[in-house]
């Protein structure tokens, strides 16, 4: 995968070990936590839980609406179930029983989507979830994560296991840049982290694109122009701070995300401009369409989600902020 | 207040709280103008003999004690039933049920968990309540807490694939604390069950699932509390009682017209119910 290498940033891990591990972490750390499987973990990789405490792990199988059910179930007896799966089964299969038992419940219940956006590549758009966030979107109170590295995804699994209420989390297939320090990150529910300082214009990003944003961050620093980039990890509840200062002291904003342009993160920080500082503004993300398979690399480079594609984006906005 | 003990109530007192709760069922959704009489009326006996016949371990002071016995209606439409019922034992003050529908009122059309005591599940999107129950099941054995759970299915609701999801998995996970009761009224929406989808054979497919079947009237009290009372005893499935129920049952004119589902009745034909549901 060609992402970091511009920032100088090194690959981690695939993500979805990532949050396996991560998982575990936060089973070791709370007995309350219990694991729910859709026959997935050994993809998801829920089963590092499986394997270590097999008396907190459940697979439901092939069934995701009675795996959600289950799993509101056992946050009903006080218990911390993270309801795990691909991104796109669970959600497409589930979303009444996610609406229903778990978000208009308000119950604490923590549903982990892998295998988010287009990198799963080659198992090709069947098994993609492009459009999770928007679904998710879709349900008052939830609340939505998409971590950008392994440091942040740590932090993303501890943090939604803490938070009181319902929580969609989102992983990858794929590895990504190394972006913070492992036991330094700052990480909390609803604040953006600023990656890179600039004022000519705002780059906000999650997930995969956060990596690709500062790639374009430092060839933009070669033509001259410095851009702020914000890791917009939490998409609900928005940053609305940071967004509006952003829009306010740069003056321009590009948004890049793995996922549909329509309801995703871009269309949720256009709304908070559009109120608050209406600046320029261009959306990075997939526009309208379903997608192939292919290598991760091939697919982002056809579907325009590159940090090339990010750069031509900020060199728009820039000049349309020249006016 | 806990109502676990047994034969609090006569037989002849438990028909009397069904014949109340009908009444308390029609003045909600007759002053509503709206909801699922029909539907509430034919789980009457069925929720009279959980919950006041000795079956259920619950405590309205203390509504989510962690050892409680819990009931899930999975059936939400049937929530006027449900409230009738949570008021009477405790869990509020009745005079929240007039309010049923109205704006800034918990009390809503179906049933939300979290907005009144003794409400276990949000249900309303048919077939989830199994689900939720077999959840109940497993976080039991993690807090090694050994209550019995019961889930009212509607009818209709088993065309839903994740009643089957579910009934598979309670199976897969031996959960004999687990006991389904089917208000088997042989009406859905928008008719008899038999001419809009092919249920049957019905006990014959929740054998082949792995639970044990039982049959029973389910306007009989006595027989409905001799069932439930033999399913506490641990025999390594769950259990479901299907029982055969009428459709608006204890007003004639209710059981006659399926169109009843959704619709309340209005204040000329309460008068006519009410007298009927008086002489039962």
């Amino acid at each position: 995968m060609s992402v970091g290498e511009k920032a100088g940033l090194e690959l981690s891990k695939p993500m979805r070990d990532v949050f396996g591990d991560a998982l575990l972490s936060v089973c070791d750390a709370n007995p309350r936590v219990v694991v729910l499987d859709g026959d997935l973990g050994n993809s998801t990789k829920a089963e590092y839980v499986r394997q270590k405490y097999p008396h907190r792990f459940f697979n439901i199988g092939i069934a995701e609406s009675n795996l959600v059910g289950v799993g509101a179930g056992l946050a009903a007896c006080d218990l911390i179930p993270w309801i795990t799966s691909f991104s796109s089964f669970l959600l497409c299969n589930a979303y009444d029983q996610i609406r229903l038992a778990v978000a208009l419940s308000n119950i604490n219940a923590k549903i982990l989507g892998s295998h988010g956006g287009i990198t799963l590549g080659k198992d090709g758009p069947t098994q993609m979830g492009i459009e999770d966030l928007a679904l998710m979107g879709g349900l008052p109170t939830m609340v939505i994560l998409v971590p950008s590295d392994p440091a942040s995804m740590h932090a993303a699994v501890k943090a939604a296991t803490d938070h009181i209420g319902p929580v969609f989390l989102r992983s990858s297939r794929v590895p990504m840049p190394i972006i913070y320090p492992r036991d330094n990150t700052p990480f909390e529910i609803g604040k953006a982290n600023t990656v890179r300082l600039g004022d000519d214009l705002t780059i906000i990003a999650c997930g995969l694109m956060v990596g690709m944003a500062l790639d374009a961050a430092a060839e933009l620093a070669v033509e001259g122009i410095q851009a702020r980039v914000l890791d917009l990890h939490t998409i609900r509840p928005l940053d609305k701070q940071a967004i509006s200062a952003a829009a306010r002291e740069t003056g321009a904003i590009v948004t890049a995300e793995e996922h549909l342009l329509q309801g995703g993160m871009g269309s949720n920080v256009a709304r908070l401009v559009a109120e608050t500082h209406p600046v320029p503004m261009r959306f990075i993300g997939l526009e309208d369409v379903y997608v192939e398979s292919a290598n991760p690399d091939d697919l982002l480079k056809k579907y325009k989600l590159t940090s090339a594609d990010i750069f031509a984006a900020a060199q728009e906005v820039y000049q349309a902020k020249q006016g | 207040m806990e109502h676990q003990q047994k034969n609090a109530y006569s037989l002849t007192e438990l028909n009397e709280i069904a014949r109340d709760l009908r009444l308390d069922i029609l003045d909600m959704t007759t002053k509503a103008g709206s909801g699922h009489p029909s539907s509430s009326f034919s789980a009457v006996e069925i929720l009279t003999a959980i919950y006041f016949g000795g079956i259920l371990n619950y405590r309205p002071d203390d509504p989510w004690w962690q050892a409680r016995d819990r009931f899930i209606m999975s059936k939400g439409h049937a929530a006027p039933l449900l409230y009738a019922v949570l008021a009477r034992a405790g869990y509020f003050e009745r005079d929240l049920l007039w309010e049923l529908r109205q704006i800034n009122s918990p009390v809503q059309g179906h049933p939300v968990q979290g907005m009144l005591p003794g409400v276990e599940a949000t249900t309303g999107s048919l077939g989830q309540g199994l689900s939720l129950g077999l959840g109940h099941i497993l976080g039991g054995r993690i807090n090694t807490l050994d209550y019995h759970v019961y889930v009212l299915l509607g009818d209709g609701e088993c065309e839903a694939g994740q009643i089957w999801e579910a009934a598979m998995a309670a199976a897969h996970f031996n959960a004999h604390r687990m006991t389904a009761i089917l208000d088997y009224n042989k009406y859905q929406e928008t008719g008899p069950i038999s001419r809009e989808m092919a249920l049957e054979p019905l006990a014959s497919k929740w054998e082949s699932f792995g639970w044990d079947v039982k049959e029973v009237d389910g306007h009989d009290i006595g027989a409905l509390l001799k069932e439930l009372t033999a399913v506490k005893e641990l025999h390594g499935k769950p259990t479901i009682i299907i029982a055969h129920t009428t459709k608006g049952k204890g007003v004639s004119f209710v059981e006659q017209d399926f169109t009843f589902h959704g619709r309340a009745l209005n204040p000329e034909q309460a008068v006519k119910a009410r007298e009927e549901i008086l002489c039962q």
